[in-house]
């Protein structure tokens, strides 16, 4: 039998002891075309990391060859050498260089002192003619449109006598024009002899475009099927399919009227042409647990931060709190109107790494303990830290240990706790167990549930399908800015979500 | 004043040890007329120009900005106070108060510019370094404004009498030692573990002992100098209104991690503000401190001190990038130049070296504690 250009042999990569690869197997033959599936988180971007030599060489477990060879790559660089090249959804190119600067930078035609101008304009010309881009090689960048970007990319990939390209969600911030182009592009690519790994969570391109379609779900190699014959529903399933287990300990609680209503909320940066939320309605009712689904981009965290007043574009919404309409300018505002947020990303929004749990943990309520010019009352300051630290069973050495030596899990229940200082009437928690474990899974889960007993309501933005459901009292989707689907959480299966996040087409609604 | 992180005392410990090791190469090489109290009194007094100066830009760092301006405001504060008080012959108590204000206003211009306005603070405080000059040398027409009042004398030139200076002394090591006995206090009934009593009655003896020796010797050569119960009592002031009030933590907090802060509700632009506004207001004591000492107010004066300022700061732990730091390290900070700066003079050496060994000591510095973090 003839030799793959790719074959990946049971791949394994552990972070930390938790396996995120088991066993992934792939191959490859030239001019084929092969698409990665799998929920966020599912193991598709370390499968490409490992792939392209991001982690080298014996940090994982399993082999690779490339037309025949071992694999031993020390760095992207080794990898764009064999032929190898990423592009990955944050494109790389520097805004303020041409497309001729970027597609030759670090491999600049020339000696040092002189660079071979005519040479390098010449193939750019030829590169872009490739890729059926309608630029001249001067152009900056950032004159270009995201899809135009992304065609520099694939040329400059190209410059690199490229063998295997491997898009990661390249479509996900693209027009339905520039997807088309760019679709034709990579098929005439590969009747070029290039191969192509794509990974897209559009599953109608990935029909469209792939000879083959490998599904991955929580670092298990779930199945590679050929693409004829497969149906969206066949990869929704094999994405989804596993059972709900007994990790979620729902616990009955009476739901009470509307106390929040958002009308017409829309954000967009400045510049852009697409908005990041458009138009999105919803309410949310006293002790009540509201799902927020969607794929990463879809704009869920965005709304997020329109209702807590920290969205860095312009956002507009009609939002009422008990009946009083409410204009949330800042998250002070937010704060003193009693909405508290979880920000998604731990590091950069939620921690304050240098300083001790306990200071985390009280920086919104400072003026709680200080008089009136100032001076903090460090004994009712304490005594609310001890509280909150047994409360919410945060596990430290001390309350005056920096933060940053805590694990993931236990700094999250440090700033719920800061934002139950707050005591606030809506809690926003926008993915609160990424990255966490199972244990302090179920104890923020069981606290979700004490808190909505005592009348609170949440707010609860989640990747994870299995989350969203057995947690959520009702569940919305959104999709591209948009809210295209709510659900009640009696009878609601991932497949129902998954479609609704995934699918073009309204259904379910 | 420190808690019980580790790096912190690690830093701490190396700051009395570098500041040991200076004072015993000098003793050696001036033969003993290094620690002779009319130098120690003139070395302290030296200190509190930069001292002061350290106090207000300790704050600015911590939050994770830099002030350029220093230097310039400090002249131009000065120039003021010497303008009213010589020109318009303003009383001593008017002329401190519109020359503090005068920094508060220039200090909150500074930090309006840098946290509303969005402008990097190394960019507006560059500008304000150009631009406080030139207003101070045209205000002035390029000349010295001089002499000024002997009620202004007071401020950078007098000394206190005997009697104010021990009860003073003897009131701040009650208070250091209440201060210590409280903690511990809070902290047992809280539960956080203490450090053993041993240690930290041993520090605090040791600061008790220190401060007794440094009054000994002042009082056997002039007395305490104003200037230096100034900064003494400035430095009180900051160290609580950093380690014990919402401001403080604030601040910390902002160079710690902005984004975290804003999300927790802070108003991170006003606190900035307020940390310029804070920081002006201590450039306007340096000013009047140098004023009085100078006996004059010249366009030239406080050229370059914001990097003085800055030196002492970053000898004395505070990392630039934010977050870390404390008023006391700036003190030692700006003890260990002025030691440096005496030693060097009484030793004759030369300008030049003086700038030199400077520089390598400010590189030295910060490489050690660069390296100590990475082997954390």
């Amino acid at each position: 039998m003839k030799q793959p250009l790719l074959d990946m042999r049971g791949i394994i990569k552990s972070f930390s002891g938790v396996r995120a690869l088991n066993g992934v197997s792939i191959q490859l033959d030239p001019g084929e075309a092969l698409s990665i599936c799998g929920e966020n988180g599912s193991g598709k971007s370390t499968l490409m990391k490992v792939l392209s030599g991001v982690w080298p060489f014996g940090s994982y477990e399993g082999e690779i060859y490339f037309e025949g060879n071992l694999v031993k790559a020390s760095s992207i660089r080794d990898t764009e050498a064999l032929g190898i090249v990423i592009i990955h959804q944050e494109l790389a190119l520097v805004k303020e260089l041409t497309v001729l600067e970027n597609i030759f930078l670090g491999n600049e035609l020339g000696s040092f002192a002189r660079l071979n101008d005519e040479e390098m304009h010449r193939r750019t010309s030829e590169l872009l003619a490739r890729v059926k881009l309608d630029v001249l090689p001067d152009t900056p960048i950032r004159d270009l449109g995201v899809g135009q970007q992304q065609l520099v990319e694939i040329a400059k990939a190209l410059n690199k006598n490229v063998k295997l390209l491997i898009l990661d969600e390249p479509t996900s911030s693209l027009t339905t024009t520039e997807i088309e182009i760019l679709l034709n592009i990579v098929s005439e690519l590969k009747q070029q002899g290039i191969a192509c790994i794509y990974i897209s969570h559009k599953l109608e391109e990935v029909l469209a475009l792939s000879n083959w379609v490998t599904v991955i779900r929580d670092g298990d190699h779930i199945d590679t099927r050929s693409a004829e014959n497969l149906t969206q529903n066949d990869i929704i399933s094999m994405m989804v399919g596993r059972e709900l287990d007994e990790l979620f300990p729902r616990e009955e609680h009476d739901i009470g009227d509307v106390i929040l209503k958002v009308n017409h909320a829309t954000a967009k940066q400045a510049g852009a042409s697409r908005a990041q939320v458009e138009d999105v309605s919803f309410e949310l009712r006293q002790g009540e647990i509201l799902g927020i689904a969607g794929l990463i981009g879809s704009g869920r965290t965005e709304l997020m931060q329109c209702l807590y007043g920290s969205y860095d574009g312009n956002y507009e919404a009609e939002v009422e709190l008990h009946g009083e309409s409410l204009a949330i300018r800042s998250q002070r505002t937010a704060l003193e109107a009693g909405i508290a947020m979880v920000p998604e990303d731990r590091k950069r929004h939620g921690i304050v790494p240098i300083m001790s749990v306990g200071r985390n943990i009280t920086l919104s309520v400072l003026s709680q303990y200080s008089s009136w010019f100032g001076a903090i009352n460090e004994d009712q300051e304490s005594q609310d830290i001890d509280n909150y630290i047994a409360q919410l069973k945060v596990k430290t050495a001390s309350s005056e240990l920096s933060i940053k030596n805590l694990s993931g899990g236990n700094q999250q229940k440090a700033i719920i706790a800061k934002c139950l200082l707050t005591h606030p009437k809506i809690l926003i928690l926008d993915e609160p167990t990424r990255g966490i474990d199972v244990g302090a899974k179920y104890e923020i889960y069981k606290l979700m549930f004490a808190l909505v007993k005592q009348g609170m309501s949440i707010i609860m933005v989640s990747s994870e399908l299995s989350e969203v459901i057995g947690i959520s009292d009702r569940v919305l989707v959104m999709h591209e800015g948009r809210l295209k689907g709510q659900f009640d959480h009696q009878g609601l299966t991932q497949e129902m979500i998954m479609n609704c996040a995934i699918k073009e087409d309204t259904a379910n609604v | 004043m420190f808690k019980t992180i580790k790096t912190s005392q690690l830093q701490l410990f190396a700051m009395l040890a570098a500041m040991l090791l200076i004072v015993v190469f000098f003793s050696f090489a001036t033969d003993g007329a290094f620690v002779s109290p009319r130098n120690i009194s003139n070395l302290i007094r030296q200190t509190a120009i930069v001292g002061v100066l350290a106090i207000g830009m300790v704050f600015v760092i911590i939050s994770a900005e830099i002030d350029l301006s220093v230097g310039s405001m400090m002249g131009l504060l000065g120039g003021i106070a010497a303008i009213l008080d010589v020109w318009f012959h303003f009383p001593i108590l008017l002329t401190v108060l519109i020359t503090v204000v005068s920094g508060l206003v220039l200090g909150l211009f500074n930090g309006w510019w840098v946290a509303y306005q969005k402008v990097p603070s190394f960019i507006v405080t560059l500008a304000g370094m150009l631009a406080f000059r030139g207003i101070l040398v045209g205000l002035t027409d390029g000349a010295t404004v001089a002499p000024t009042s002997s009620s202004l004398a007071i401020v950078g030139q007098s000394y206190i009498p005997s009697g104010w200076g021990i009860s003073v002394v003897a009131l701040l090591c009650l208070g250091l030692v209440a201060r210590v006995y409280t903690r511990r206090q809070a902290r047992q009934k809280h539960g956080v573990e203490n450090q053993s009593a041993k240690f930290e009655y041993a520090k605090a003896t040791i600061a008790v002992s220190v401060l007794m020796g440094l009054l000994f010797i002042l009082e056997s050569y002039r007395g305490i100098p104003t200037p230096i119960l100034i900064m003494g009592g400035l430095i009180l002031i900051a160290t609580y209104v950093a380690k014990r009030t919402s401001f403080g933590r604030r601040v910390y907090a902002i160079g710690g991690n902005i984004e975290a802060t804003r999300m927790s509700g802070v108003n991170v632009e006003r606190t900035k503000m307020l940390v310029f506004g804070f920081n002006g207001m201590m450039v306007a004591v340096a000013a009047l401190i140098l004023t009085s000492r100078l006996g004059a107010g010249s366009p030239a004066a406080g050229n370059m001190a914001e990097l003085d300022a800055i030196a002492a700061c970053v000898i004395g732990g505070t990392s630039l990038a934010g977050g870390v730091g404390a008023v006391f390290g700036a003190i030692m900070g700006a003890l260990i130049m002025a030691s440096l700066d005496n030693g060097m003079s009484m030793l004759d050496v030369p300008t030049f070296w003086q700038l030199i060994v400077k520089g390598m000591i400010l590189l030295l510095a910060v490489w050690l504690d660069v390296k100590t973090k990475k082997a954390q």
